[in-house]
């Protein structure tokens, strides 16, 4: 299995073509037509669309893992060549990005399908659509590339489309609010990505990674003078400012702050953007790139602690809200965490097979939480559920299979990804490993805890909503028309369109980990794909522990991060269903801490009191006294006040009697005169 | 005895008289167009007075032709003069300041 030789037929590049191009013609259709067409062929268009792609995506992966077809690395356009720098369009179809093109479409797949149920009754049907469908062609364009100027390219559009998404509700003022954090963070990031970009190209002269990869290696050897003292290898500098580029997209601490907020946007949003895909585009990017981190050993540990900060720090955040959104959100950020520390470790492998599976299981319960809130008629606040298991049985059976999937139960997915990233880092000697391993161990309890706390608040306990619905007030919630048949505010469980691809995105949560682990991980399965140095390859030192999944699952019993994880599941359940007195007093013993977390460590605070307060007041700075006072005062209407002040002296002159004329034509006369005589 | 230097200076006075003249008077545009006949004649008075003492008649040439210039212009000058006074019924020349700045 992925043995791939070189004298293998090459992929039709009209089929590789087809699968990004097909979601953007349906976005297009749906978008700008979308009036024409109504809202049922709208949503039959880019769901067939999309389905093709995931399709044809799954018959490439078939087709590449079983050998048929050799990598695809071309380029099929060039869009314009500037002083030797040529910028293409260009296929680069291996192992590492057929993975990500089967998880992008198979997601996006079923949020579709259930966009239908969740979105049934907005007014923007057509136009959500038509914009996840574009996500699904930026994001395919982005995992496919094989340059980095098609890569930013992606990178951008999934940045718009996100933009666009989370101010869905563009009349709510919080949804616009949380979409120009999400905008403006991003900038922030993808500043130090266009520089990592400059980088390679002042380098190498060239936008293929193959050209960069090729130089990686003597690139480690060409030093950078940040300061008179202070120098970097050339390749730690590109690393770097790349991976700024990756904090923003996946939310890495201190960019982390836009994803808890742009749960504004509508529910099927959050699973496919800001949970299963775009947000892992960082994590990709990194992997692709192993061949250039690999040389930088500064870049992967500034890589291993920013992970590791966020793995930990953000699961806290998790425990304090009451938002089953925001749990989740959090949840995803301290996945992406998780995932980091693996990339930071150089366990790539295990960083992409975390990534996959978590695209599976984050996206069920995110839906999930979509289908509790389409129940409690948009009522997001867990202290208003309780008990909904009764009601909604296939939303609670299917969300427990994915919060178990998440806190790691030995034979689903996230164990098989989870415990390799633990184990990976406890292999790894690099600088900050130690502290990584340390948070993400405790990590596995906090994941655990909060995870279930959701669980127990939302489906289990007495119910607290019949008293709570009333009180409940979102205007641009209210989209959604209660035409059911149910007059009340009783929960009820959501139609077959919601719970479809719930059940959808259960089956791999349930089995991926156990059915791919062998392969991916150890099979090497990515091949040449992703590249790491024999002294850093801590997954093949992990190789040597692992049979097969069977034996490793029942080995879970033996080592921490299992009874971690099952010590946070029974705490969640024992005070927040058992004991809920033991809950409020501990929350009373941790009372000094609580304003730290809900002020989520004073990120916000900084960056609207500091930052940009800063900014606004050297702005309010330079604009009274840079541009009021010099620009305009001295130099635009000083000049003018100075020839009208002048003029208003010698206009005197000028009193329009023939006689004065006369007077001074003599007295000029007498001067020349004077002058000519004297002078001679 | 009659020196170059009386001459001189009587045509200095007439000049002299003449500028004051121009810009002393505040009432009349006709005493203005008076005042420069005055100056020239003045002028006239010493290239004259230069011809008779150095022997040469280039100088008593050159009057011709400025009296022919000074008739010209004193003719303009008067139908000017003429045409001011239909514009503005008066030829004040304190009221003469349009070309003020």
């Amino acid at each position: 299995m992925g043995d791939v030789s070189s004298t293998l037929v090459s992929m039709d590049p009209r089929t590789l073509l087809a699968i990004p191009l097909l979601p953007l013609a349906a976005a297009i259709v749906a978008g700008l037509f979308g009036r024409f067409i109504g809202r049922t062929a709208s949503h039959v268009i880019t769901i067939a669309a999309v389905g093709a792609s995931f399709v044809l995506s799954a018959r490439i992966a078939w087709q590449l893992v079983t050998g048929e077809v050799g990598i695809f690395n071309e380029s099929v356009y060039t869009w314009l060549l500037s002083d030797g720098i040529r910028m293409e369009v260009g296929f680069l179809v291996d192992h590492l990005s057929v993975l990500m093109m089967c998880v992008v479409t198979f997601v996006s797949f079923c949020v579709h399908v259930y966009t239908i149920g969740y979105m049934h009754d907005d007014p923007g049907y057509q136009r959500f659509f038509s914009y996840i469908s574009l996500f699904t062609f930026a994001m395919l364009m982005l995992v496919m590339s094989n340059n980095f100027m098609q890569l930013f390219f992606g990178w951008e559009a999934v940045g718009v489309v996100s933009y666009l998404l989370i101010g869905f509700w563009y009349t709510k003022p919080s949804a616009i609010f949380a979409n120009l954090k999400a905008f403006l963070v991003n900038r922030v990031g993808d500043f130090g990505f266009v520089l990592g970009i400059a980088a390679v190209v002042y380098y190498t002269g060239s936008l293929d990674y193959r050209d960069a990869f090729a130089a990686a290696p003597a690139l480690a050897e060409v030093g950078y003078a940040l300061t008179d003292t202070w120098t970097v290898s050339a390749i730690t500098l590109i690393c770097v400012l790349l991976f700024i580029g990756a904090m923003g997209k996946s939310a890495q601490v201190p960019l982390h702050v836009w994803l808890p907020d742009s749960m504004e946007g509508p529910t099927p949003i959050s699973a496919l953007i800001h949970a299963a895909t775009m947000v892992t585009a960082g994590i990709f990017m990194v992997a692709r790139f192993s061949p250039l981190f690999e040389h930088s050993e500064a870049a992967l540990s500034f890589v291993l602690v920013v992970g590791a900060t966020t793995a930990l720090f953000m699961g806290f955040l998790g425990i304090v809200n009451n938002d089953i959104k925001r749990v989740v959100a959090y949840s995803t950020l301290s996945q992406l965490g998780y995932m980091t520390v693996a990339l930071g470790a150089s366990a790539y492998g295990a960083a992409i097979f975390h990534l996959m599976t978590h695209a599976f299981f984050k996206a069920l319960l995110f839906l999930a939480a979509g289908s509790v809130i389409i129940g409690m008629h948009h009522e997001q606040d867990m202290r208003k559920m309780g008990g909904l298991a009764k009601v909604m049985p296939i939303t609670a059976a299917t969300c427990w299979i994915g919060a178990l999937a998440l806190i790691g139960t030995p034979f689903l997915s996230g164990f098989y990804s989870k415990d390799f990233i633990i184990e990976a880092v406890h292999k790894s000697d690099r600088w900050g490993a130690t502290y990584a391993y340390w948070c993400v161990l405790i990590g596995v309890f906090v994941t655990a805890f909060y995870t279930f706390r959701m669980v127990f608040m939302t489906f289990h306990g007495a119910p607290r909503w019949e008293q709570g619905h009333e009180t409940h007030d979102h205007p641009a919630h209210d989209d959604h028309d209660h035409g059911h048949g149910h007059g009340g505010g009783t929960p009820h469980e959501s139609p077959w369109v919601v719970t479809l691809p719930l059940v959808l995105l259960a089956i791999p949560s349930l089995a991926i980990g156990f059915l791919t682990v062998q392969p991916v991980l150890f099979g090497g399965y990515f091949g040449e794909a992703i590249q790491v140095l024999p002294a850093n390859d801590v997954l093949r030192e992990l190789a040597a522990h692992f049979h097969d999944p069977v034996s490793f699952a029942l080995e879970a019993f033996k080592h921490p991060p299992f009874w971690l994880a099952l010590a946070g599941v029974v705490a969640a359940w024992f005070l927040f269903l058992r004991s809920t007195a033991t809950a409020d007093r501990l929350a009373s013993l941790f009372a000094p801490l609580r304003p730290v977390l809900d002020n989520k460590y004073y990120f916000d605070w900084f960056n609207e009191k500091i930052l940009a307060a800063g900014s606004r007041g050297i702005g309010q700075v330079f604009w009274k006294a840079g541009d009021q006072a010099v620009i305009d005062g001295a130099l635009v209407n000083g000049s003018a006040h100075l020839v009208g002040s002048i003029s208003q002296i010698v206009r005197r002159v000028q009193t329009g009697y023939l006689y004065s004329y006369a007077f001074w034509m003599m007295i000029g006369l007498a001067a020349l005169l004077a002058w000519f005589l004297f002078s001679a | 005895m009659i020196t170059l230097q009386h001459m001189m200076t009587l045509s200095g006075i007439l000049f002299a008289l003449s500028v004051a003249g121009i810009f002393l008077n505040r009432k009349n545009v006709i005493l203005l167009l008076m005042c420069i006949e005055l100056m020239l004649l003045a002028v006239n008075f010493s290239f004259v007075s230069f011809s008779r003492f150095l022997g040469d008649l280039d100088g008593q040439v050159f009057v011709f032709f400025v009296l022919t210039v000074a008739a010209a212009e004193s003719a303009i000058g008067l139908a000017i003069l003429v045409v001011l006074f239909r514009e503005r019924r008066s030829i004040n020349v304190e009221d003469l300041d349009t070309m003020k700045g």
